[in-house]
C-alpha cells in the first residue's frame, strides 16, 4: 500500500506536465482548429533554454527563469508566422504536417547545436523532498503539482473573467463572426500561440529536474500529452487536465506493476482503447458540421 | 476521362521493363546498387501514402511501421522458420493490410488528429516491441542472413525484381486514382458530406484506402529486407515515416509519378548532402524545415509544379451528348416521400417536432417557412445526415430512418446543399460522374460508358456540357449551383432534394434556375424543394408545407396555402 501511495505520487506530479502540455494544445486546437504536433518541442526548447542560463552561464534560477519564459514568447510568436500564418485558410492536413515539420526542424536545430548529451538540470528548491508518514515527497514533484494548479487557476479566471478571455472564446468559436464584431482575430490567434508555448515551456522547464534534458523529452512528453487530450475528450480544458493526471498514473503503475520497457507504450493501450470504446473521451468531443 | 492515357501508359510500360532489363543485366557497383534497391522499395511504400494521404486525404505517420511489419515478416520467417520468401512476403503484406485496416476501424470514423495520434502511437509500441520482445524480433540486434526466393539469389536479379514491383505498384496506384474506388477517395478528400451525399460510402472508402496504403508499405518492407539482407528496429522509427510522407510530398503527393519522384529525390539528395551529416541533428533540422516550405509554397509538390507549366487547356467534348432520361411519374406508387412525426432534438431546442408530410410522385413539394423553422433540419433528417429523434422516414414506402447517408442515396434520394458542397479539385465532369455511379442508379450498373454518357447528358441538361472538362473553381458561383443539380440528377434519383437552390443568384440566374426546374418538372421527376424566393416557389411548386418554430402551421395546394391567415402571419407577422 505504502508503494502504491509512492507511485500515486510519482504519477500524479509527472502527470501535471502531461497535464500542462495538453492545455497548450487544446488552447491551439481550439483557436486553429488544428493540433500542433510541435508543442512538446516547445517543452524541450524551454530545458535547453534553462540549461543554458542557468547551468551554462550560472544566472540566478529565477532571472534564467524569465528569459527561458520571454524566449517562448518570441518561439509562439514566430511559429504562429512562419508555420501556421500562411496555412492559415489550406484546411486542417497541410497546417499538421506544417507542424510536424517544425517539431522536427526545432528537435534537429537543438541537437546539433547542443549534441546529444542529456543534460541535467537541478530542481528549483534546494531541499530535495521530505518525509509524510509512509510516502517521500520529492520536492520538485510538489512545485510542478503546485505550479500546475495556480496556471489551471489563472487560465479559468483569465477566460472566464476578463475581457481578453471572452475574446479568445470568440475566437475559437467563429471567427468569421468574431471578426464581425471587432475582435482582432489574427491578434488572438497570436496570443494564443505565444501562451501555448509559454506554459509548454513552463512544463518543460517544471519536469526537467525530473527527468534529463534531452532531444527526445519534448517528443515522448507530447504524445501523451495528446493522448490525455483525446482521453478527456477534445477540445476540452477540465478534460485534459484529467486527462495528463489519469496518463500519469497509469504510466507510472504499468511501469512499476507490468514492465519497465514497455513503459512508454501503456499509454498508447490505454488511448487505443479510449478510441475504440469511448472515442468522445470522458468529456465528449462536441463536433458537428453544419451541412 | 481516359484522355492521353494510352500514349502516356505505352511509355510507362516501355520505360519500366528497360529498367528492369537495365537492372537485371547491366553490372553496378554495389553502392548504386544499394541506392537503387533502397529507391524501389521506398517509392512501394510511397505510393501507398499516395493513396491515402493523396488520393483520401487521410493522414498515416506509420508507414514506416507498416513498412517494418513486411520487412520482419520476410526476416524472422526466412531465418528463423525457415519458410519459402514468397509465402513469408504474402504474410507480411497481409499482416500489414490487416493492421491497418484495424487501426482505420479503431480511428477512420473520428477526425484526422485522432488518426494521426493513434498512427504515431502504432509507431511507437511497434518500435518498443521491435526493440524489446528480443526472444521473437531479436531484439536491437536486428536479423541478418535473411533468404531471398529461388531465382533471385543474386543482388542484382533481386534489384530487377524490386524494380519490376515498383513499376507494377505505380501502375496499380495510377490505375487506381481513375477507377471509382478512386474518385470515391477523392470525393472524400475534398468535401465527406458531399461524398456520402452522392452514394459514397465515407468509412468504407477511408478504410480501404488505409488498409491498401499499409499493404504497400508491408510489400516494400518485404523486398526491402530480401534486398539487403539485414534489418534492425532503428530503420522503422517514426522519424523514417516522416521521411516517407516528406518524400510523397516532395514529390506530389496526387500522382504515382510525383511519388517516386519524391522518392528519388530524398535518397538521392541526402546522399549529395553526405558531408551534413557529420553534425548529428543538422540534416534532420534541414529536413524539417524543408517539410514546412514545401507544404507552403508547393502545395502539389514538384510534379504538380511541374505539371501546372505544362498543363493543356481542357478541350470541349467533339460529340453531343444524348438526352437526359429522369425517373418518370408513371411508375410506382402514389407518395414517392412519406415523413411520419419526425422530430430532431438538439438538446433543449426542438429543431423539427412531430412533422408529417408526404410529397406525391411527379410533384414539386416545397418546404418553407421562416428562418429557424427546421427546414434545412429537416432535411438533414431526411438525408442521414442528423439522426431523427424519434419518427420516420420512407421512400417508395420503404423504410430509411435507420439508414446511413449514402444507403439512403442509394434507396433513390439526392440532395444539393445551401452552401454549395462540390468536389472542388475535380472537373465538372467528374463531380458529376459520382452522383451517376451511386449503388441503385439501374441506368448505370456496372457500366462505366453508361456512367460517363449519363454524367454528359447531365452536364448538357443544365447546360454546362461544353465546359465539362474545366475544374471546379473556374466556374461562377451560379453554374456550380447547377452542377450541383447536375450531380443530383445524374444520379437518377426518386426524389431531388434541393436546399435554398436560389439563393445566392442574381436574377438573370434566378430565372435560368426557374426553367431549369419547370424541365425536370415536365419530366415527372418528385422534387423536394426548399427556398425563401416566394415567386420561385409560387412558380413551381405544386404543394406546400409550412413549417415554423419546428411545427407543421399548414400543408396543401400552393394557392390555398399561401392564402391562410397563420402562414401569413408566419412570415410577415401578426397583425
Amino acid at each position: 500500500m505504502d508503494f502504491f501511495l509512492q507511485l500515486l505520487f510519482t504519477g500524479v506530479g509527472i502527470g501535471a506536465v502531461y497535464a500542462l502540455v495538453a492545455l497548450g494544445f487544446v488552447l491551439i486546437f481550439r483557436a486553429t482548429n488544428v493540433v500542433n504536433f510541435a508543442q512538446g518541442e516547445f517543452s524541450m526548447v524551454a530545458a535547453y533554454l534553462m540549461v543554458v542560463f542557468a547551468v551554462d552561464l550560472g544566472l540566478p534560477y529565477w532571472v534564467a527563469f524569465l528569459i527561458s519564459i520571454a524566449g517562448m514568447a518570441l518561439l509562439g510568436a514566430a511559429f504562429n508566422l512562419l508555420v501556421y500564418y500562411p496555412l492559415r485558410n489550406r484546411g486542417f492536413l497541410p497546417v499538421l504536417i506544417s507542424t510536424i515539420g517544425a517539431s522536427i526542424f526545432l528537435g534537429n536545430t537543438t541537437l546539433a547545436l547542443y549534441g546529444p548529451q542529456p543534460q541535467v538540470l537541478a530542481g528549483w528548491l534546494d531541499t530535495p523532498g521530505f518525509q509524510l508518514g509512509p510516502i517521500y515527497l520529492d520536492s520538485q514533484y510538489l512545485v510542478i503539482v503546485t505550479v500546475t494548479l495556480a496556471l489551471v487557476l489563472f487560465q479559468y479566471w483569465l477566460f472566464e473573467h476578463t475581457l481578453l478571455g471572452k475574446k479568445l472564446q470568440a475566437t475559437s468559436q467563429d471567427k468569421e463572426m468574431a471578426a464581425l464584431l471587432g475582435v482582432p482575430v489574427a491578434l488572438m490567434i497570436m496570443f494564443t500561440f505565444v501562451y501555448s508555448a509559454v506554459l509548454g515551456g513552463i512544463a518543460g522547464i517544471l519536469v526537467a529536474p525530473v527527468l534529463f534534458v534531452s532531444i527526445q523529452m519534448g517528443s515522448a512528453i507530447a504524445l501523451k500529452a495528446f493522448a490525455a487530450t483525446i482521453i478527456g475528450g477534445f477540445g476540452d480544458v477540465a478534460g485534459a487536465i484529467i486527462g495528463g493526471f489519469a496518463i500519469g498514473i497509469v504510466e507510472t503503475l504499468g511501469a512499476a506493476y507490468i514492465s519497465v520497457p514497455f513503459k512508454d507504450a501503456f499509454a498508447f493501450v490505454v488511448l487505443i482503447a479510449f478510441l475504440a470504446l469511448r472515442p468522445q473521451g470522458i468529456f465528449g468531443e462536441r463536433v458537428a458540421e453544419k451541412a | 476521362m481516359m484522355r492521353g492515357s494510352l500514349p502516356g501508359l505505352s511509355i510507362y510500360a516501355l520505360v519500366a521493363v528497360v529498367a528492369v532489363a537495365l537492372a537485371a543485366t547491366v553490372k553496378t557497383d554495389a553502392y548504386v546498387a544499394n541506392i537503387l534497391m533502397q529507391a524501389a522499395t521506398y517509392a512501394i511504400a510511397v505510393f501507398g501514402i499516395s493513396i491515402v494521404l493523396g488520393l483520401c486525404g487521410q493522414i498515416n505517420l506509420a508507414q514506416a511501421a507498416f513498412f517494418a511489419v513486411g520487412a520482419y515478416a520476410v526476416a524472422l520467417g526466412t531465418v528463423d522458420y525457415s519458410l519459402p520468401f514468397w509465402l513469408c512476403l504474402l504474410v507480411g503484406v497481409g499482416l500489414a493490410f490487416a493492421s491497418g485496416a484495424l487501426l482505420g476501424l479503431s480511428t477512420l470514423r473520428l477526425g484526422g488528429h485522432y488518426l494521426a495520434m493513434v498512427t504515431i502511437s502504432f509507431q511507437q509500441i511497434l518500435t518498443v516491441v521491435l526493440i524489446n520482445a528480443i526472444r521473437f524480433t531479436h531484439g536491437p540486434d536486428g536479423v541478418s542472413s535473411i533468404g531471398r526466393p529461388a531465382g533471385f539469389q543474386s543482388s542484382q536479379a533481386f534489384l530487377a525484381l524490386a524494380i519490376a514491383a515498383m513499376a507494377i505498384s505505380g501502375y496499380f496506384v495510377w490505375r487506381l486514382g481513375r477507377s471509382r474506388l478512386g474518385r470515391a477517395m477523392r470525393a472524400v478528400r475534398d468535401n465527406e458530406l458531399a461524398a456520402s451525399a452522392a452514394g459514397v460510402d465515407v468509412f468504407r472508402t477511408k478504410l480501404t484506402a488505409f488498409a491498401l496504403s499499409a499493404a504497400l508499405g508491408g510489400l516494400g518492407g518485404g523486398l526491402f529486407a530480401g534486398g539487403f539482407s539485414y534489418i534492425s528496429p532503428d530503420q522503422f522509427a517514426f522519424a523514417d515515416s516522416i521521411v516517407l510522407m516528406t518524400m510523397a510530398l516532395l514529390g506530389g503527393v496526387a500522382s504515382p509519378v510525383g511519388s517516386a519522384l519524391g522518392t528519388g529525390l530524398l535518397i538521392l539528395i541526402p546522399e549529395w548532402l553526405r558531408f551534413l551529416k557529420s553534425v548529428p541533428g543538422l540534416y534532420l533540422a534541414i529536413y524539417g524545415a524543408a517539410v514546412v516550405l514545401i507544404v507552403i509554397f508547393m502545395p502539389d509538390g514538384v510534379w504538380g509544379f511541374v505539371g501546372r507549366l505544362f498543363a493543356r487547356a481542357p478541350r470541349a467534348p467533339s460529340s453531343a451528348a444524348e438526352p437526359l432520361m429522369l425517373a418518370p411519374a408513371d411508375s410506382g406508387g402514389e407518395i414517392a416521400l412519406e415523413v411520419r412525426d419526425l422530430a430532431k432534438h438538439f438538446g433543449g431546442l426542438k429543431a423539427v417536432d412531430g412533422v408529417d408530410f408526404r410529397v406525391r410522385r411527379g410533384q414539386v413539394h416545397a418546404l418553407i417557412g421562416p428562418n429557424g423553422s427546421g427546414k434545412t433540419t429537416m432535411l438533414n433528417v431526411v438525408t442521414g445526415l442528423y439522426r431523427a429523434t424519434r419518427g420516420a422516414v420512407s421512400v417508395d414506402g420503404v423504410d430509411l430512418t435507420a439508414l446511413p447517408p449514402h444507403k439512403r442515396t442509394t434507396a433513390g434520394l439526392a440532395r444539393t446543399f445551401q452552401n454549395i458542397r462540390l468536389f472542388r479539385s475535380m472537373s465538372a465532369l467528374e463531380n458529376v460522374v459520382i452522383g451517376a455511379e451511386r449503388d441503385g442508379n439501374r441506368l448505370t450498373v456496372g457500366d462505366a460508358s453508361a456512367v460517363l454518357a449519363r454524367a454528359r447528358s447531365a452536364l448538357a441538361f443544365v447546360g454546362l456540357e461544353e465546359r465539362m472538362h474545366q475544374p471546379i473553381p473556374s466556374f461562377s458561383y451560379g453554374h456550380q449551383r447547377l452542377i450541383e443539380i447536375a450531380r443530383a440528377l445524374a444520379a437518377n434519383p426518386t426524389v431531388l432534394l434541393l436546399d435554398e437552390p436560389a439563393a445566392g443568384l442574381n436574377l438573370t440566374e434566378k430565372k435560368a434556375l426557374h426553367d431549369l426546374l419547370d424541365r425536370i418538372a415536365a419530366q415527372g421527376l418528385t422534387i423536394l424543394i426548399i427556398d425563401h424566393d416566394m415567386t420561385l416557389i409560387a412558380g413551381v411548386a405544386h404543394h406546400l408545407t409550412v413549417l415554423n418554430f419546428g411545427k407543421r402551421i399548414a400543408d396543401g395546394a400552393t394557392a390555398e396555402v399561401l392564402r391562410q391567415p397563420a402562414v401569413v402571419a408566419a412570415y410577415l407577422g401578426a397583425a
